[in-house]
Parts: C-alpha cells; structure tokens; sequence
C-alpha cells in the first residue's frame, strides 16, 4: 500500500479507478481537437487523419503541447475542454 | 518474577527513579528498562527504546515511571506508577529500596497517552480496523486534488480522510462503526457511523462534533423531513441545523453575533459535513439529483444554535416538545436568508404587524400556507417584546394574529394571476374570510444573534412545505452529546 491512503467517503458504488468516459455515439456537430504533443511526426499523422474527420462532416482543429517532456500547459487543457468535444492525441513517430 | 520499568528522561521522577531502579538490577532482579524518549536514558542500565510506542501502548502505561510485575506464567501480577517508597518496595520484595529517597513524588504523563497518540498507536495496533475502501494517493499527487477529481467535495477544499484522522473523528463518538444510522437518499444507501466519520472530517469537523452531525443526520432522514424531496427540488432550499441544549456550548457553536454567517468552526462544518454525507454517501449531486433552479450559498452549509442565555426564553427544542435542557436538533427546509430591519417599532403589536410584513414575503407575497418559514429573533427585538411581558407563547399569537390577512386581496386572479386558489381559500379561509399565511405550526421562532441592532432574520421555507402531512420540520433529542 502507498505511504497514503484515504478511506473512501462514497457509497463504493464506483471503480477505485476512476472509469473514462464512454465515447460518444454520434459525432454530428461535435468538434475534435487534434492534440499534437509535439514529438516528431504528430504532424504528419495529423495531416493524414484530419481530411478523414472533416469529410465525414466533423470539425477539427490542431493544438500543441509546448513540449512532449512535460504534462499539458492548463492554457492548452483548458483551449480544448472550452472548444472541443473530443480529442485525439499524436503521442508519438 | 519479572519486571519491566517503562520511563522517559524528560521526567524528573524517571531521573530519580534510575537509582532504585539500579539497586533491583543489583539485587539480581530480572528487570527489563523501556525508555520512551532517550535511547540511551537511563545509561547503565541498558535500556529498551520504544521508539514508536507499541510496547508502551499495549502494556497500557499512562504514567512515567511504571514498573509492571509478571509471574511466571507472564500475566501481570501487579504494577506501580511514579515513585512510593513502600510500594516500590512491596513490588520489589527489596526492604531497603531507595532508602536516600523521598517517601513519594507523582510521576509524569506517558508518551503514548499524548493528546492524539491514542489513535494512531490503536491503529498501529490494529485496535481499529476501518472498513472503509482504501484509496491510494500516488506519492506526487495532491490528496486534495485527488478528492476533486473524484467528486467528493462541494466545490470547497476538503481535509483529506487519512486512517488517522477518520480514528481520530470516531473517538468523538462513543457509537460502533459499523452502527448503521439510515438509509441516506436519494440512492438509500445504509450510512455507517465510520462512513459519517469520514465526512466530518473532510468537513473540517472536530471529534466532538460528531454526535451533532449524527443526531442531524437521524433527524433528517425521519420520514416527516421528506430529505429527498428537499434534496430533488427545483427550488432554493437546503438542509438547515438549528442546535439546542448544552452541547452547542460545549463545542463552541456560536448563537451570538453573526450567528448565521461564517467564522464559527462548529457552525460551519456541521452543516458542510451533513451536506457531503448527502452527497457521497446517498449520491445526491447538483445538476445530477438535486435540480435546484438556483440553490443558494447556504447549501455549503447551513447550521447555528439557539442563544438560551435568557432565562425567559423557551428554545425552540424545548418548545416543539424535547425535554428541557436536553441537547437537540431540528432540521429546517431552508430557503436563503432575508434581513429584516425595523428600528422604529417599540410596542410587541407594531413589532408584529412589521414581522408579518416581511413573513408575507416568503415564497411570495400572494401565496398562503405554501411554505414554512423560521423567524431568527434578534436579542434586540426580543427585549421589546420582553419589556412588554410577552414570553414566546405570547409572541407567537401575536404573530399568528398579525399573519392573517383576508383571502379576497389575494386570490388567484383577483388582480394578478398569482394567489391562493379557489380550493384553498374554501379549505383554510376562516368565517371572516382571513387566511393563514402559515400552516399551524408552521412558523419557527428562535432566538440569534448579536446585540447593538434591531435586525432580525427570516428564513423562508421549500414550497413542498405546502402539505403538512408529508414535509415538516422535525426535532429530536441528541441521544449523545
């Protein structure tokens, strides 16, 4: 057991780990964010998904961590929970 | 024969103790030293460090120096505490012990009977077992943060809920752990006491409040509150604590100045404590269950007591049939809280006529027995009643009197399409066509706040208020505290 350890104060109805949200059923009118971390290559990947998104309909934009050696800025959380439904993330080449 | 000698040196009866102490390791006792703070204290005599208290814990000492006799079975035969030449002697067999010594000299207070030591060596010990699940919190995360991105705050910062702190919390109760106190809405889940423990103290509650967060919590869950409807509404209102009785002294809650605004321990984390039990335990969430339109601020929390300092005064408690002097609460469906000034009413009839003004205005002006409200009485105001001869029975006919009004200027549709309906008129107008704006004992009067101002409180009530039968305050003894 890690050195701490709080004791839950829930109905322990809910996963220790926090459960992701489920994916959207239907992506009309959503926007996507194409998140680059900015390693090499995101770029390239991204330029050949974002047409895949936008002719089905769906709007996009790109957003870049300033470093892929650090957690996102909250600037760059923060552009993207304001703009975007979902994202995708170019982790790396 | 066995002995073990538990001692610190930061004790001056320990200090003088290290001589008789060498005179049985002479003798050819078999004599063991725990030392509880220096290592190496006393020297010569090869002492045991019981750097984390365990030993001292389970031989249960309380004062230093504690010599424990064991026969040889290894039970306790006997043992003495500080230093008493003839009992020391006794203990020891040894007839001549510590001849050079005072007769007697009290001891010390242990290390493990520190203030907050208890706890944490029964945990150690596994004396308290917590049921509770165990979340990890990784070594370079915040457990506050953790506790936000888990849901589990109010929007406010929370202590976190270590073993230690939730030990600590369930001393203040003398209630098992695992005594089930209801069933919390709106998902009915059984709320243990360890559960409400652990609440509390994200609340930022003390021990000894934790009998008031319990008796609040038993109180609102009586079927009469109706908690979740109060919970599920669209409208304002929250739970609201109202303390009685001498444990609101004894835990410091503040009845006085400011009384229903911030800066009070007691007061404010009850109320929050009660509030997050609703929402960890029984699931009820803004947005999610709890449809309130608007809310208001006192949905953090929302609790105070009675000022009963005035021995002309009834408690509220007391009043709505809880015995005398006994500590009580009662829970309020409460909307926020409206000012109500009137500096120039000096006669209990005018000050009546100005209250039913403002009481009128609960819910809104034009609807009657649609509501509950609770009247907080100024010590100010209650002395134009008091200089008159009017104790609490008096006040609230007065108020009652003065809360009538004639249905006709406010039924619905006469001059506004709000009002009371026909049906309604037809079953509470009176022969004189007036009408209550409350139900029968709809409206609370209780005593607050400071002096230096003719200000008074109304608080209004949930609109669900409006069947009687189903949604009440309710008030109940504490069975603790």
């Amino acid at each position: 057991m890690p050195d701490y350890v709080m004791r839950d104060p829930t109905a322990e109805t809910a996963a220790v780990q926090r459960e992701r949200r489920p994916p959207p059923t239907d992506l009309t009118g959503k926007t996507v964010a194409l998140l680059s971390i900015s390693k090499e290559r995101s770029d390239e990947f991204m330029d050949a998904l974002e047409p895949h998104i936008r002719a089905a309909g769906v709007e996009t934009f790109r957003i870049k961590k300033p470093t892929h050696t650090k957690p996102a800025p909250e600037a760059v959380l923060q552009d993207i929970v304001e703009r975007a439904d979902l994202v995708v993330e170019a982790l790396a080449d | 024969m066995r002995f073990v000698a538990v001692v610190k040196e930061d004790c001056p009866t320990c200090r003088l103790a290290v001589a008789p102490l060498a005179e049985m390791r002479a003798a050819g006792l078999d004599l063991e030293v725990v030392t509880q703070d220096e290592p190496a204290f006393p020297r010569g005599l090869a002492p045991r460090h019981d750097g984390d208290l365990a030993e001292s814990h389970s031989l249960a000492i309380e004062i230093v120096p504690t010599v424990v006799a064991f026969d040889e079975n290894g039970a306790e035969a006997s043992r003495v505490f500080g230093w008493n030449k003839a009992e020391w002697r006794a203990l020891s067999g040894l007839t001549a012990l510590g001849a050079d010594l005072p007769d007697n000299m009290p001891g010390c207070g242990a290390l493990n009977v520190a203030p907050g030591m208890a706890e944490r060596l029964a945990l150690a010990a596994g004396e308290v077992e917590l049921a509770a699940r165990p979340i990890p919190v990784a070594a370079d995360a915040d457990p506050v943060e953790v506790a936000y991105d888990r849901g589990w705050t109010d929007g406010l910062p929370i202590t976190p809920p270590t073993d230690l702190r939730v030990a600590r919390m369930l001393a203040g109760t003398t209630r098992s752990p695992d005594e089930v106190i209801g069933l919390v809405p709106p998902n009915l889940i059984p709320c243990t006491v360890e559960k409400a423990a652990i609440n509390a103290v994200m609340a930022g509650c003390r021990p000894e409040y934790l009998p008031v967060v319990i008796g609040a919590l038993e109180t609102a869950l009586q079927p009469e509150f109706a908690m979740h409807g109060l919970l599920c509404t669209l409208a304002f209102s929250g739970p609201m604590i109202i303390v009685n009785g001498p444990v609101a002294k004894r835990i410091g809650m503040n009845s006085g100045g400011n009384a229903l605004g911030q800066g009070n321990r007691a007061n404010a984390t009850i109320g929050r404590a009660f509030q997050l039990i609703i929402r960890n335990v029984g699931g009820g969430r803004p947005q999610e269950i709890d449809r309130a339109i608007l809310g208001q601020p006192g949905k953090y929390s929302f609790c105070f007591a009675e000022d009963e300092s005035d021995p002309d005064w009834t408690p509220l408690a007391e009043a709505r049939g809880a015995p005398a002097g006994a500590s009580a609460v009662t829970m309020f469906h409460a909307d926020g809280v409206t000012g109500f000034v009137d500096q120039k009413s000096r006669t209990p009839e005018a000050l009546c006529q100005s209250l039913a003004m403002q009481l009128w205005s609960v819910n809104h002006p034009r609807l009657a027995r649609w509501g509950n409200a609770v009247l907080v009485l100024s010590p100010n105001h209650h002395d134009i009643f008091k200089a008159a001869g009017w104790r609490r029975p008096e006040i609230e006919a007065g108020l009652l009197q003065a809360l009538k009004r004639p249905v006709a200027d406010i039924l619905e549709g006469a001059g506004h399409p709000l009002g009371v309906s026909k049906a309604q008129a037809e079953a509470y107008a009176d022969a004189d066509g007036m009408i209550d704006k409350f139900h029968p004992g709809g409206l609370l009067v209780v005593r607050a706040g400071g002096p230096g101002g003719l200000m008074s409180a109304v608080i209004g009530g949930w609109t669900g208020g409006r069947n009687p039968a189903e949604v009440r305050p309710v008030t109940r003894p504490l069975t603790e505290g």
